[in-house]
Parts: structure tokens; sequence; C-alpha cells
């Protein structure tokens, strides 16, 4: 299926991506190449095929529920590009009330 | 000395005391520095760490405590596994600072064999690649021929492998990544079993489908490095606890016998004749060494393009919303708010095709689409797999082609992701089903390229798999075959 730009934008904004309009075009172009050829999935007959999630028989593996420390929090905070008081900073998300 | 080209060759020199790991690590970092400038092959070289893991081992093993065919052994790793205390970036600008605060089971499992980390190799940005020309760090380049691709993601493993710039590597396959780049590089690359080797701390691309494994010059290598890196892991739920195997134990060429099926429908038009050619005398040499042929089908093989190009995506827009810039080194400058943070991070951060992937993916299951697409997608992956199943009832090893075709030129294909995506159409199938598999050189094209003939095994069975590729290997000795020193 060819897809639309406004498709695009849509989706997007879901991935928390944005584009310039030369990329948005390239990328509408090329999203619809792809999906045009996923599109001969439709011949298949699937009425009474279960989907697969995963190629493993898995069962969960539950184990002790017991307090262990894998990571300090120091490092745990090691790569966030902005820290403060064992915290992950960011931009303020709540106004000020005035 | 001589240069070693195996783990094999440089355990027996170790072991006998006539070079030290010492010498050997100085020895590798040479050759990198010296000729990787040619291939780009390595994002991160460690030099310090190399020599200090060289002492240790040279010390450990003159005090009697040799520890197996790894230790002492300069290898890499693909810059996809965690390595504490030095960066790991998956080819990404968005982890270009990232330093992992342990170390992946993979890497921890090489380093408890005493093997000698030279680095970590180049690669695809997230593993999203068949080319690896989408690393933030340059593409790689094929050691046979510079001009050309190494195939991809885990391209610098393969180059950097078959340059002799480490004796082998560990990289990852989702679609072929491992036995693509083997192939059009002339080294070996396998696969193993889904649930064989534990993904702890391996950044994750499409979690139901991604698998470490080995490149490296010989199947017996291969089996080595397997051997080390296989096994349960508490730390990854995915992995299957199954007594641990030791590959090179078992390691036979003898295939008398044995059933090998050559599916019909992986005969694609548009192969490259050459590589056609290469793969009709290999499997003539199978029958020679006492295997039967038989021809099988695989019907809905044609769909897994299709199929993985949902489900991949899928996965991948899900493992990558954590990039965020706000846990993992990259953000934007001056963020106003935090959707812009977000926005601007991630869209600075992710290459082209990370962020044509992220839209598939989202796009794939969003509202409207997912049964469409995704759910559509899960059911023909079962219909593949099936075609999997009622082959094992006839054959015991599967034969193709790795690649329809030779290294082609970096940039070829770079404004046709489609045209890309094809590329893995003999690969995909194998992850798809979860299945062990394996590449190992079968010649020359006219243009003195190399060809990897594929041998697919049954769920967990990768010691046929690696028996078939040795048998052929032994009779065949292509591997004896050096790159001429990159110019």
């Amino acid at each position: 299926m060819k897809i639309s730009k406004k498709d695009v934008l849509n989706t997007a904004e879901l991935a928390r991506l944005e584009f310039d309009d030369e990329t948005l075009s390239k990328f509408t172009r090329q999203l619809g190449d792809i999906l045009v050829h996923i599109d001969e999935l439709a011949e298949l007959d699937t009425k009474n095929v279960d989907p697969t999630s995963h190629v493993l028989e898995l069962s969960i593996p539950f184990r002790k529920d017991e307090v262990s420390q894998v990571i300090t929090t120091e490092e745990a905070l090691r790569n966030a590009p902005s820290q403060e008081n064992d915290f992950f900073t960011v931009p303020k998300v709540i106004e000020d009330q005035s | 000395m001589s240069i070693p080209r195996t783990i094999k060759e440089s355990a027996t020199l170790i072991k006998e005391r006539e070079v030290s790991p010492v010498e050997l690590a100085e020895l590798f970092l040479e050759r990198i520095s010296a000729e990787d400038g040619k291939i780009n092959s390595y994002i991160t070289v460690w030099e310090e760490a190399a020599l200090d893991a060289a002492r240790k081992a040279e010390k450990e093993i003159s005090k009697g405590n040799y520890l197996g065919p790894l230790h002492g052994v300069p290898i890499a790793l693909k810059d996809i596994f965690v390595t504490k205390d030095s960066r790991t970036t998956c080819g990404s600008k968005m982890l270009r600072d990232f330093v992992a605060p342990y170390n992946s089971t993979v890497a921890e499992k090489l380093m408890a064999s005493g093997s000698v980390v030279l680095g970590k190799n180049n690669m695809d940005e997230f593993a999203m690649g068949s080319s690896n020309e989408t690393s933030y760090f340059g593409p790689v380049r094929n050691p046979w021929d510079t001009e050309r691709v190494p195939g991809g993601s885990s391209g610098g493993s393969a180059a950097a492998t078959a340059a002799n710039l480490c004796l082998a590597s560990v990289g990852t396959d989702t679609g072929g990544s491992i036995r693509q780049p083997g192939s059009l590089c002339g080294v070996v690359g396998m696969k193993p079993t889904y649930g064989r080797v534990s993904r702890y701390g391996m950044i994750a691309f499409a979690s139901s489908l991604d698998q470490a494994g080995p490149l490296a010059k010989t199947v017996e290598d291969a089996a080595i490095i397997l051997s080390s890196i296989a096994g349960h892991d508490p730390m990854d739920s995915t992995s299957v606890n199954l007594p641990a195997a030791d590959y090179t134990a078992d390691l036979s060429a003898d295939i008398k016998g044995l059933r090998i099926g050559i599916p019909k429908e992986y005969f694609i038009s548009g192969m490259d004749p050459e590589v056609e050619q290469s793969i009709r005398k290999a499997i003539t040499e199978l029958e020679a060494l006492g295997a039967e042929i038989v021809e099988i089908s695989l019907p809905h093989s044609r769909y897994a393009v299709s199929t993985y190009y949902i489900i991949a995506p899928s996965e991948a827009s899900s493992n990558l919303a954590r990039y965020d810039g706000v846990r993992y080194t990259y953000r934007c400058e001056n963020p106003e708010t935090l959707r812009d943070l977000f926005f601007k991070s991630r869209s600075e951060g992710f290459g082209d095709e990370v962020k044509r992937r992220i839209m598939l993916g989202t796009y794939a299951l969003s509202t409207g689409y997912y049964d469409a697409y995704y759910l559509k997608a899960q059911k023909a992956r079962t219909l593949i797999i099936e075609d999997f199943e009622k082959a094992w009832e006839k054959v015991d090893v599967i034969a193709s082609a790795t690649s329809p075709e030779t290294a082609f030129r970096i940039g070829e294909k770079t404004d046709d992701p489609l045209k890309m995506y094809l590329s893995d159409i003999l690969t995909i199938p194998c992850n798809i089903a979860g299945l062990p598999g394996i590449s190992v050189p079968c010649g020359f094209s006219s243009e003195n390229l190399p060809i990897g003939l594929q041998i697919m095994g049954k769920p967990f069975d990768e010691q046929t798999v690696l028996n078939v590729a040795y048998a052929y290997e032994q009779s065949t000795k292509w591997y004896e075959k050096e790159v001429a020193p990159p110019g």
C-alpha cells in the first residue's frame, strides 16, 4: 500500500521523530515502496493459521524475590546527559503558576 | 615470525611457548594501526586493555594455568556487546559516548576463556543494514576490494577477520548479519539457534530474532568460539537451559549418509550466475563426500523478507524507544520543552536507516494497521516455520547460497532500501524460524570476490551444521587463500 505524507507525519509523531521537507518526501516514497512489496503477504491464506510470537516454547523462569544490587545509582546515572541529586533532569514539565 | 591466521594455530604456538600472548597482541595491534585506515573495521581499539589481558594470560600460562584454546588469543567484538569501562557505540551517534556499567555475557565469557580482546568492530548503526554503510563511524571496506562493501551488519567483524586484524570476532545476526558479511568477506560466519547464546548486554535490535555468533577463518575456529560463548544465562530468560557443549570435541568430517536438502526456491531469479555455479559445484562436492542430496521445497520462504520487514522493525521501534535523550548519553542542545528534547535528540542521534525502520515498525503497529501487517506477519512466520518442520522429516541439513551475489560496490544500493533489504533474501528464513546456520567459503568469482555456501540445521543441532561445513572446508580448503594486503 502506498503511504501518504500525512500518514508519514502521523507515524513520525508517534515515533518522536521529525523530518525536513526533503527527507519527508524521500521517506514517503521509500516507505511506500517497501509497503507495496510487503503487500504480497495478502496473497497468503492465513485463515486457520496461528500467529507465532516466538520460536521457542518459553516458560517464565521464576526466581526468589530477593533484593540484590546489580548496578549502583551512580552507575545508572553515569550516562545521563544531565542529572542532579540522584535524578535524571529534563526541561520543566509543569508550568509555573502565576 | 610468520603471522598466525587461525585460533588453532595460535593456540598451539602459545601452548608450546613458542610465542607469548604479549608478542601476539603487540603484533595484531601493530597490524591494526598499519592497515585499518584502509578498511575501517574497528570503532575502538583497546591498546592498553589488550596488552593488560595479554600480560595476565602470559603470567597465568607460565604458572601452568592454561585455560584452553582461547587463552592469550587476540580476538575482537562487534561494538554491539556492551563492555564495562570502554565505550559501546552500536555504530550510532546516539551512543557515541556510552559506557555500560556491566559486561555483556558474551564479552564476559570470552574474557573468562582467557582471550585477548583487541577492540570493538565497526557495524551498521544498531545492526540495521546489509552493507555496513549506515555506521556513524563511516563505512567499512571489503579487504578483497576496498571499493566494495563487506556486507552487514557485522561488516567490521568480517572485514577484520578476513584482513587478519584479529584472529576471529563475535558478531550478531538478526536477518543474516553474521552469515552475509561472512560470505562477502570470505570467512566462516555462524548464527547459532535462537536461545543458544545469551543476549544479555547485547544491544537489542529485534529481540525475537537477534543471536550472537562467531566470524572466523575456519570452521574449527568458529566451533572454539561457539563453545566459549554458548550456554544458559540466568540474566537472559530466552537463553535455553541445555548443557553446554564442546563443539570441537565432536567435530567430524564424516558426512557419509547424511541427507542434505536443496530447496529449489533458493536458486532465485536474478541470482549472480557465478554464485549459482559455485553453489552447484559445492553440492556436487558434498555428494562426493558421501552425503545424499535431496531436492526439497520451502514454498513460503519467498515471503520471508516481507515477514521480516514487519516483525524486525516493529520490535526495533519498541526497543529503540529507550533512546529518548534522558538516559543514554546523547541529548540535543538547549531543548526548550520535554517534547522538544525527545524529538530533537532522537532526530539528531539516529541515522536515516534506523529512522526508516522505526517508522516502518511504528506504522505496522499503529491503530488500524496492526492486523494487516503485524498479525499477518506473525501468521506468515508460522507458515515459514512449518515449511522447515516438514523438511526435517526428509533431511538432516539444508544447503543454499548465503547471498545471491558477491560484494557490491559502496553506494550501489544506498538510495534504494528495498533493493538492499532483498540482499538478505536467503539468510532471513533461518532467523524467522530460529534455526542455526553457517556460511562457509565456497569459491571466488572471476573478479576474485568470495562466495559463501550456507548450511542450515535443525534447532539446537549446531554440531551437524558445523560438521557439514567442516567436511566441505577440509576437502576444498578455500580458507587457505589469503587477502592481499589492502592497497
